[in-house]
């Protein structure tokens, strides 16, 4: 059954005069002909499509446009041209560190990050003891959470994630968070998740993780799509000659 | 709809929370604030202008708060929900959250405010000797058209704040023009016939007038004075959601 499927994805982002001038000008340059907006295309013609319980791994450097690619699955953009089709619930950890508030305390930004995942009430209630645990925040809770370390604030953000129990998961490079001894215990956790019988799309610059969890592989560079398939193994070793550049493309 | 709304009642209510939390954070005083101000407005109101208009009009005191009372709340819930989009600007680029959703909060922590203020204007009524009517219920009409005007406009002015940040200055130079438009300070009985019909374009001063006619003349308005003040709040409503519609997805690329 398939769960997941893009077809065609094309996403723009204009760019230009626009984003610094005021009212004035953009009046004064649409008035003299003056007004431009250059187009970027984040992502041109990519498609894919996910069975349940599959999980793809994203790979391609940094600009290849994978983050604008898991913003539009996760419908936070809208493609430019194409369309995306998805079935069940959808939770998407782009950035675990958004949304929280410096000024509220712990408690506080637990339940508002809480919300924003799409949590009850009931259920943070329920929790809440457990992700403290988790995060190792006991003595913080009334905190700000800016007084808190950086690393601190993501073993909280990660801790309130995990929780999710969707159909489909994006995990965008979070599988690698805090010092030794908690990255370690985030993977045990993020690997049972994902065995719940999750659909998953996992971005990672780690070709070994890709290797070892996924059964498919989406390869973008500069928004364009190089390769997609189930032999995870060839793409993978063509992308690390690609990496090595023994290979152009 | 509802159901989405339902789904998001949590998310909602603890960023009203977060709001509430943040304005009175670090101050002493906290939420008496929110009280307090509209009274010092008031109380230099009535000092300064009790000298030019107080002596013809009836139950000056509470004439102006009436206007107070009305405008502070448009005026608070308009300038906050402008920036209501922006200030959360790093939450819904990464969480695919329904972006109104900030704006409500905002206007309800504004309509909270503006709850307490009212309680201490009834206060005044009974210290100023008004009689208490079965009329007063119905200030709750000229109180959901208010909200829905400010809906409306936080809707208009947190997208176009998002296009173009000069809105918070032009609507920081209008809210005060519109302040002197509304007849806050002053009676409109003095001016002709047709200048006082242009008033009744103002949303605002009708709702300031539908509390001075209910409160202090103690009487009713007609159903076209009903339909008028109606439908103005719908058609600025209106007009923001179908903003909202059509740019919900263009936000994105602005901020």
């Amino acid at each position: 059954m398939t769960i997941l499927e893009a077809k065609n994805v094309s996403i723009r982002y204009i760019t230009g005069d626009f984003k610094d001038i005021g009212l004035k000008e953009f009046v004064m340059r649409k008035l003299t002909g003056n007004y431009h907006v250059t187009e970027f295309w984040a992502d041109k013609d990519v498609s894919f499509t996910l069975e349940r319980g599959e999980m793809l791994g994203i790979i391609g450097s940094n600009g290849a446009g994978k983050s604008t690619l898991l913003k539009a699955v996760s419908g936070i953009m809208v493609p430019t041209e194409g369309w995306i089709r998805r079935e069940g619930t959808i939770a998407a950890l782009l950035e675990l560190g958004s949304g929280f508030d410096g000024d509220l305390t712990v408690k506080e930004n637990a339940y508002l990050r809480g919300a924003m995942l799409g949590y009850t009430r009931k259920f943070m209630d329920e929790k809440y003891d457990e992700i403290i645990a988790f995060a190792e925040l006991k003595d913080f809770e009334e905190r700000p959470f800016k007084q808190l370390s950086s690393g601190m604030q993501s073993r909280l953000a990660f801790s309130i994630a995990c929780l999710v129990k969707p159909d489909i998961l994006i995990l965008d490079e979070v599988l690698s968070v805090g010092d030794g001894a908690f990255r370690k215990k985030s993977e045990e956790k993020m690997r049972e998740v994902i065995s719940g019988g999750a659909t998953t799309i996992l971005v990672s610059h780690s070709l070994e993780q890709v290797r070892e969890m996924c059964t498919k592989v989406l390869w973008l560079h500069k928004g364009k799509q190089i390769d997609f398939g189930s032999d995870v193994q060839g793409i993978c070793d063509r992308y690390q000659l690609f990496l090595d550049r023994k290979l152009e493309l | 709809m509802f159901q989405t709304l339902k789904s998001y009642q949590f998310l909602f209510e603890e960023l009203v929370k977060r709001d509430f939390k943040k304005k009175y954070k670090r101050t002493v005083l906290g939420m008496a604030w929110s009280v307090l101000s509209p009274l010092l407005t008031l109380l230099v109101m009535r000092l300064v202008f009790t000298q030019f208009f107080g002596h013809t009009t009836p139950h000056y005191t509470i004439f102006l708060f009436c206007g107070n009372l009305v405008f502070a709340f448009f005026s608070d819930s308009t300038n906050q929900g402008m920036t209501s989009l922006m200030d959360n600007a790093h939450i819904f680029t990464k969480v695919n959250v329904p972006k109104y959703l900030f704006l409500f909060a905002k206007n309800t922590q504004c309509l909270i405010n503006f709850g307490l203020t009212l309680c201490v204007f009834f206060v005044f009524c009974a210290l100023d000797h008004i009689t208490f009517t079965w009329r007063f219920v119905l200030l709750l009409y000229p109180i959901a058209c208010l909200v829905l005007l400010n809906l409306g406009l936080g809707l208009i002015l947190s997208a176009l704040f998002v296009f173009f940040r000069d809105m918070q200055y032009l609507w920081g130079v209008f809210t005060q023009l519109l302040m002197y438009a509304s007849a806050i300070f002053y009676s409109i009985d003095g001016y002709s016939p047709q200048v006082q019909r242009i008033f009744l374009a103002n949303p605002v001063y009708l709702i300031i007038k539908y509390f001075r006619v209910v409160v202090i003349d103690a009487s009713l308005l007609s159903w076209h004075y009903h339909l008028l003040m109606a439908s103005e709040a719908l058609i600025v409503l209106g007009i923001g959601c179908w903003m909202y519609k059509k740019y919900n997805h263009q936000f994105l690329y602005y901020v």
